[in-house]
């Protein structure tokens, strides 16, 4: 085709105006690069990915491995108060309970308090949409992103509305350590535990003189046993929308089993280098019914490393998929070498 | 038109010849009132204010659209809406505005391409009209060299007796001029003012397709006349040689025969539409099953756990039971699954070919400098399907030749003349009256006239004598030719040239100037040619009184009516026509016979009263003829050169080893259909035989069709002894074995032949013939026959055809056909606008299926591909998550990103790699035709393939949920909160698909561009921006409700353990597909992959593009593909064969072709300094569809 159309006389005649560009794009001729699968680079792929996913899949495994973690479900360990709750006219009823444990070992480093749910959907898509965010900005507006839990039926709004706030995770749970007889209290810090973004951006209590004249006009929601300015009465900044503890209830889980940060011990004292072992109880005021929809509650202490808790999932994963990849690498070199015998033959 | 005085008389004339329209013989003066047909063919669909609503209308017509229509009157109802409106009303809206303005484009091209309807001629002689406002009944005026603009009864002419000439060309091809009489009651009328009160009436036949029959009445001044086909000028034809006449319109517009042949037009669809469509209704189907299962698993889980759950989320109002609450979760499902089938797919379709259209349009290599025509993709919705064409349908005239006739050669007495070229033309200038464009090489010729060679002068008397052409001398010594046919024009030409000129004809007389001297013959009696005499002969008397009749005509005919002495002469003749033959020459045999003064007296008595018989006087006439043109004395023969347009044969060669069969369709007559057929490389002397179908009954047509048949079973039995027990094969075990004959034939078939094997009873058995040989040539073909062929392969054979004419007779055809491409010459523009691509050339064909198509069916197949995979991937992602949040249709993804991921995060890369990628350089779509085949085979994208694409996508989706599952569960951040959280999930799952999608295309692209990288770079970086832009605190801070997302991504993605997780999911989708891709390629690979390797392997060396050096087997192949097959065929067999043979296809095998025999296929290869000695042809003797949808 080349030579042929240079032939025709166009040299000589002024530019025909119908001739299409003779550029690079118009003709198809842009300069492109062409990767092809070859041997060599696919086998250089698999060995070098092999070998990375092996060594991250190592290290996972040995950082998760190093994270103590403690954990005790507490669902039934206060039977009376499981069947109390069970029937939400009891509401007001106080129940606690009592937990022991003992730690065999030291848990060093920062210790971690969690209270873990199982089979609590919190991912169900209505239980995610109710919720408003501009509420929660302390923007006095009332809307039905709420619904079911918007307003009570004399018209009075709730605040904060919505099904995940109705819900939220009211057990408290207190930290003792028994040495010798005595009962240390340990110290737990119950702010910090949220993003920054949402401590200081997501929520906002709405612009008042205080607290409790802010949130005037509003309930609290059915479930709650106080109103929301009273969740934290001896912090003001961790008190209101701004509460950490629903801060941090309000982020919804991805799965119908999570847990949540409750508390971080306090490095101080005989804790400055983390629970040291003995025999522990957890005082625990009962609230949150999880018996009746055959949830589960776990109270959970752990460490974390670089990589996040005791996950040893992303390490196995890691570890797998290095061997495969090798393996596959090897399969593909074995059945290339087959191959390639013939492949010289032809060519020579 | 009632203006002025006169007008109304045209008025008048209006109203009183109307009735020709109401042609059922109503006299009612009320049908005046009903509009008659307007001449206007209208094209354009819109005008500006209809068309929102029109287009809209069409729009929503379309499923798809309807669908999203449908789902997003779903969204608004507040149960059962698991997204926002916007994620389905925004790809909508982008999609219907993308299709409006390509629509409102197309019409506004399409109404500036109306040439011939906006030609202006005079109209009823008083005024200008456009040819839209000519109705029927008016009487219209036409001047020479116009077409004619609709159906007209002749009135009268400038021409003695009413006479007209025409040509047909647009109409059937025909090139020859034909003559046409007004009635003689009519003929008179040469004036306006006589017209004017001319005040018949016609009544005729209702608007048909035949363009060779007419009948009808004149009613006027109380007397009836017959009227025929003799007295019509029908739409397409133009006037020639008559200064002007007039004639009065029968059937304008729509009605003409010109638009009844033209076949309505069909919305062409690609066989990749219908897949399309077939997939689309299928994934609708798994949608709806996805739905379901998961309706059911909703029912159950509110059963037996949302029932518990009633204390912290009630129930919705109205929702009373589990089983309400799973049908509502349906539609929810059907909401968010809805991303299954790609809203954007039809219009990314639309968008690629449109690109690959522009490609065509500005490819310089189909740009013919000549005419200064580029190509033109004239509909956009083709392109992949000519990556798949598997027969082409060809006109003969200006299509595979120029339509110009040289005189060649010739043999006289023996002696056969233009053999030995001399590089300077011989000198004329002997010769004041020689036409200066006449060339001739050899200058023998013109000595033995010099020498008075009587036979060399007589020679050339017949030429000046025996034909039917007319002269026109503009002034002494400036002679035009008007010939019948280009044939005459060029063999009256030579002997002009030669000194024997032509010069004037009366009706009694013919003045030659024969080397200088004036000579009249008395013309006593001319002896039509027709097809069936396949001669013409003229009977003139000298000045010296000798009576003499000169014959030219066909070999076939005229060898047998020689007198006997001749026979010598007669052997030496037709080794010389043998030879001119063979190279493509149309030839005639010229002979002459002096007739006694007394049997002539007698002769022409006889003659007299046959043609004024009453009855079968066709048939006497031809006895008589027959009787006269008896023991001829012969002369010599001539050999006509219709020059083939450039690159013809090699264009052939190139698209038969693509396995592409070319069948010719002509309405010219045999001999030249079958010459050119050998010149042009479509019929070779080696072939097994060539078979003629000739029959005119419909038993004669069977029984050649059937002896053909038995002649290739015959031969191929005798190669194969393996069907020798087969002797009773059921018809339809027939066709296998058809398929599978040995060696070349071709078949020849006449058009009576033809309209008989197209009857419904044997269109089957003529079909199978047909492909059973490798050409095909149908000669003497109506326009609808052509159109009848085409249909009848499409509807048997499942194969994509082509069609490619130049003329008005080609138009049913190419609007049949999968594909039409109207060759954009000399005989106007009818088949350019009804054609899908038009050019100039022939030639470009091949560059317009091998390049341009094969490339479009490539990219065309790995968007598909790549397009449902990411589609799948992106929303069985929903699915599985369904299972862990109780069937409640909560998505996955951030409602932005699921409207968006579509449009702007994956659309660009995918139709960068649509529109831009190439698997390998073009010049190696020429160097190897095979690398056609997986188009033809339909082996990119078909169900098998669209199921390994789903198959990915699930697989993909699989991974790319339950690996993040996997790490969030129960896993905390760094800084010990919780990680698990549902936005952190969305972003990660996002974000990971995102970067496999990405990584995909990158493997998916083999022709990274920098367009390519700017698109799939750009993607990743727009959807990191976007993030971040969307989960920002402006935008939550304005509008806290719809961007709940809100410092999601620096938190989320500041985690090692979120990156991992994106790294690990990355690496597990993508290396299962390295694996296999490499697999493949090492162990079957494609022609294409080898044929790119190749290339890479030269280029890599930093050398010449391809390593030839390395090509160096014995005899040098015509392409490297046919090497490595070749190659792999003797060293091991067991790649090639177990390849093919878990296709079903039968083994390879191969072909050495004579040398020279393959020139096409290695031009380009010459830049190589390759000298190829022969060239081999690889040929699968039956070529079977593997996975062709059946649609």
């Amino acid at each position: 085709m080349k030579n042929k159309t240079s032939v025709l006389p166009q040299e000589g005649e002024a530019r025909p105006s119908r001739c299409p560009d003779n550029s690079a794009f118009k003709q198809q001729r842009l300069p492109a690069w062409k990767p092809q699968l070859t041997i060599a680079t696919v086998l250089s792929t698999f060995f070098v990915t092999g070998m990375l996913c092996l060594s991250v899949g190592v290290c996972l495994i040995l950082s998760a491995n190093s994270v103590r973690e403690f954990q005790i479900d507490y669902s039934d360990k206060c039977s009376d108060c499981s069947e109390l709750r069970e029937n939400s006219s009891n509401w007001n009823k106080e129940c606690h309970c009592s937990v022991n444990f003992t730690l065999e070992e030291d848990i060093l480093g920062d210790v971690f308090m969690y209270y873990g749910l199982q089979n609590f959907y919190q991912n169900h898509r209505r239980y995610v949409l109710s919720r408003s965010d501009a509420q929660l900005l302390g923007e006095n507006v009332n809307n039905s992103y709420c619904s079911p839990f918007t307003t009570y039926q004399n018209g009075t709004p709730m605040a904060p509305c919505g099904a995940i706030a109705n819900s939220m995770f009211n057990d408290t749970i207190d930290l003792f350590y028994n040495l010798n007889s005595s009962v240390i209290q340990v110290p737990l810090l119950k702010t910090g535990n949220s993003w920054w973004t949402d401590k200081n951006v997501k929520f906002r209590n709405p612009k008042s003189y205080n607290l409790s004249s802010a949130f005037a006009g509003t309930a609290r929601p059915p479930y709650w046993q106080k109103p929301v300015y009273l969740l934290d009465e001896e912090d003001e900044r961790n008190n209101g929308y701004v509460n950490n503890d629903f801060i941090i209830w309000m982020r919804v889980s991805a799965f119908a089993t999570f847990r949540n940060l409750y508390r971080r011990v306090s490095r101080i004292r005989q804790f400055a280098n983390g629970l040291p072992a003995g025999n522990y109880t957890f005082n625990i005021s009962y609230n949150f019914p999880v018996t009746k929809f055959k949830a589960r509650k776990h109270v959970i202490l752990s460490t974390v490393v670089w990589s996040g808790g005791s996950n040893p999932f992303l390490g196995i994963a890691y570890v797998v998929s290095g061997a495969a990849a090798t393996l596959a690498g090897f399969v593909i070199t074995a059945i290339h070498l087959k191959l390639r015998k013939r492949k010289t033959c032809f060519q020579k | 038109m009632a203006q002025d005085g006169t007008a109304r008389h045209c008025t008048a004339l209006h109203c009183s010849a109307w009735h020709c329209s109401a042609l059922h013989t109503t006299h009612d003066p009320l049908s005046c009132a009903v509009h008659p047909q307007s001449n206007c063919i209208k094209t354009s669909k819109y005008n500006i204010i209809t068309f929102l609503p029109v287009n809209l209308f069409e729009q929503f017509q379309e499923v798809a659209n309807t669908y999203f229509l449908f789902l997003l009157i779903l969204q608004l109802i507040p149960q059962i809406s698991s997204l926002s409106w916007f994620t389905t009303i925004v790809p909508l809206v982008l999609v219907l505005t993308i299709t409006a303005v390509k629509d409102a484009t197309d019409d506004y091209v399409k109404r500036c391409q109306l040439p011939p309807n906006s030609t202006a001629l005079s109209l009823c002689s008083l005024r200008q009209e456009q040819w839209m406002n000519v109705r029927v009944g008016d009487i219209i005026k036409l001047e020479n060299n116009q077409f004619v603009a609709a159906d007209l009864l002749l009135l009268s002419s400038s021409e003695p007796h009413g006479l007209c000439y025409i040509e047909t060309a647009e109409l059937d091809g025909e090139t020859n001029m034909k003559v046409r009489q007004a009635i003689p009651v009519t003929s008179e009328l040469g004036d306006t003012s006589k017209l004017a009160g001319f005040d018949g009436e016609v009544i005729c036949e209702p608007p048909n397709n035949k363009l060779d029959k007419f009948g009808g009445t004149l009613y006027w001044k109380e007397n009836k006349y017959p009227l025929s086909n003799q007295n019509m000028l029908l739409r397409g034809c133009v006037l020639r040689n008559t200064e002007w006449c007039f004639g009065l319109v029968i059937f304008a517009g729509p009605d003409t025969k010109l638009m009844q042949n033209s076949g309505r037009t069909k919305f062409k669809r690609t066989s990749i539409d219908r897949l399309m469509n077939t997939l689309v209704l299928w994934i609708f189907g798994f949608l709806v099953c996805m739905g379901v299962i998961l309706a059911i698993g909703n029912a159950i889980w509110e059963h037996e756990v949302g029932v518990c759950f009633q204390i912290y989320l009630p129930w919705d109002e109205g929702v009373h039971s589990a089983f309400f609450s799973g049908f509502l979760s349906f539609w929810s499902y059907i909401i968010i699954l809805n991303t299954v089938v790609p809203i954007s797919l039809y219009v990314s379709v639309e968008v690629i070919r449109l690109g690959h259209s522009y490609f065509i349009n500005w490819d310089k290599k189909m740009y013919c400098a000549k005419r200064r025509t580029p190509a033109e993709a004239r509909t956009t919705t083709l392109n992949e399907e000519l990556g798949q064409v598997e027969y082409i349908f060809s006109d003969k005239t200006g299509t595979l030749t120029q339509n110009i006739m040289v005189f060649s050669k010739c043999s006289v007495n023996g002696h056969s003349y233009g053999e030995h070229k001399r590089p300077e033309p011989v000198d004329f200038s002997f010769n004041p009256l020689a036409d200066p464009r006449f060339q001739f090489w050899d200058p023998s010729l013109l000595e033995a006239i010099k020498l008075g060679d009587p036979h060399v002068h007589e020679f050339f008397r017949l030429l000046s004598l025996c034909h039917t052409v007319m002269s026109e001398e503009k002034s002494e010594g400036e002679l035009y030719y008007k010939a019948q046919s280009p044939d005459e024009g060029a063999l009256v030409t030579a002997a002009r040239n030669f000194g024997f000129v032509f010069r004037s004809r009366t009706p009694k007389t013919i003045t030659v100037h024969e080397l200088g001297r004036a000579i009249t013959y008395q013309l006593l009696a001319i002896l039509d040619f027709n097809n069936i005499r396949k001669r013409m002969s003229v009977i003139v008397r000298s000045p010296e009184g000798k009576i003499r009749l000169y014959c030219k005509g066909a070999d076939t005919i005229l060898l047998e009516r020689l007198h006997p002495v001749n026979q010598d002469l007669t052997n030496v003749t037709t080794d010389h026509l043998n030879e001119y033959a063979g190279e493509g020459l149309r030839t005639l045999v010229l002979a002459y016979k002096d007739l006694e003064e007394s049997y002539y007296e007698e002769w022409s008595e006889r003659l007299r009263r046959a043609s004024s018989a009453p009855e079968a006087r066709e048939d006497r006439l031809a006895q008589l003829y027959d009787e006269v043109e008896h023991d001829m004395m012969l002369l010599g023969a001539t050999a006509i050169e219709d020059k083939l347009q450039q690159g013809v044969p090699e264009t052939i060669a190139i698209l038969t080893l693509a396995n592409i069969k070319i069948w010719v369709l002509t309405g010219d007559k045999q001999e030249t259909a079958v010459n050119i057929g050998y010149s042009c490389k479509m019929l070779t002397d080696d072939m097994t035989e060539v078979f003629v179908v000739t029959g005119h009954t419909v038993l004669e047509v069977r029984e050649e069709l059937r002896k053909a048949r038995e002649k290739m079973m015959d031969a191929s039995r005798s190669i194969s002894n393996g069907f020798s027990y087969q002797e009773k094969l059921s018809s339809s075990k027939l066709t296998s074995v058809l398929e599978a004959i040995a060696g070349e034939y071709a078949l020849v078939i006449n058009g009576h032949s033809l309209a008989h094997a197209l009857e419904a009873d044997m269109e089957v058995e003529f079909l199978e013939t047909a492909c059973a040989c490798k050409a095909v040539i149908c000669c003497r073909v109506t326009p609808l026959q052509k159109a009848q062929v085409v249909e009848l392969v499409k509807k048997y054979k499942k194969a994509v055809t082509l069609a490619i004419g130049d003329g008005a007779n080609d138009v049913s055809m190419i609007k049949t056909a999968h594909i039409g491409v109207g060759i954009s010459g000399q005989e106007g523009i009818q088949a350019v606008l009804a054609s899908d691509y038009s050019f100039s050339q022939f030639k470009f064909l091949q560059r317009l299926l091998l390049v341009h198509g094969r490339w479009s069916y490539l990219r065309m197949c790995k968007f598909l591909c790549y397009f449902f995979y990411k589609n799948f991937a992106f929303t069985m992602v929903h699915f599985w998550f369904g299972f862990f949040c109780g069937f409640s249709a909560q998505t996955v993804y951030d409602q932005y990103f699921i409207t968006l991921y579509n449009i702007v995060y994956t659309s660009l890369p995918v139709l960068a790699m649509g529109v831009f990628d190439q698997d390998v350089p073009e010049q190696r779509s020429m160097e190897y035709p095979k690398l056609y085949e997986p188009g033809q085979l339909n082996l990119l994208f078909n169900k098998r393939e669209f199921f390994i694409c789903i198959a990915q996508g699930i697989y993909t989706s699989v991974l790319m949920f339950f690996i993040p599952y996997g790490v969030f569960a129960d896993a905390t951040r760094d800084d010990g909160a919780q990680l698990a959280d549902y936005q952190s999930f969305a972003v990660t799952v996002a974000t990971s698909l995102v970067i496999v999608v990405s990584v995909q295309i990158g493997l998916d692209t083999g022709f990274w561009t920098a367009i390519n990288h700017f698109f799939i770079w750009g993607s990743l970086a727009t959807y990191f921006a976007i993030l971040f832009a969307m989960h920002s605190d402006g935008l939550f801070q304005m509008f806290p409700n719809q961007f709940r997302f809100v410092g999601n991504a620096q938190n989320t993605l500041a985690q090692p353990t979120v990156w991992l997780t994106i790294a690990l999911t990355t690496v597990v989708c993508i290396m299962p597909v390295v694996a296999f891709r490499f697999l493949k390629l090492d162990l079957k690979p494609e022609l294409s992959d080898t044929v790119r390797a190749r290339g890479r392997r030269g280029w890599a060396r930093g050398g010449r593009p391809l390593p030839w050096g390395s090509l160096t087997h014995p005899p040098v192949l015509s392409s490297g593909a046919l090497h490595s097959a070749r190659a792999e065929e003797a060293e091991d067999p067991a790649p090639v064969h177990a390849a093919r043979g878990a296709r079903g296809l039968p083994p390879l095998r191969l072909r050495l072709l004579p040398p020279g025999g393959l020139r096409g296929a290695h031009h380009v290869r010459q830049e190589h300094a390759a000298q190829l000695p022969g060239a081999l042809q690889l040929q699968r003797p039956a070529q079977r569809r593997l996975d062709r949808d059946p649609a």
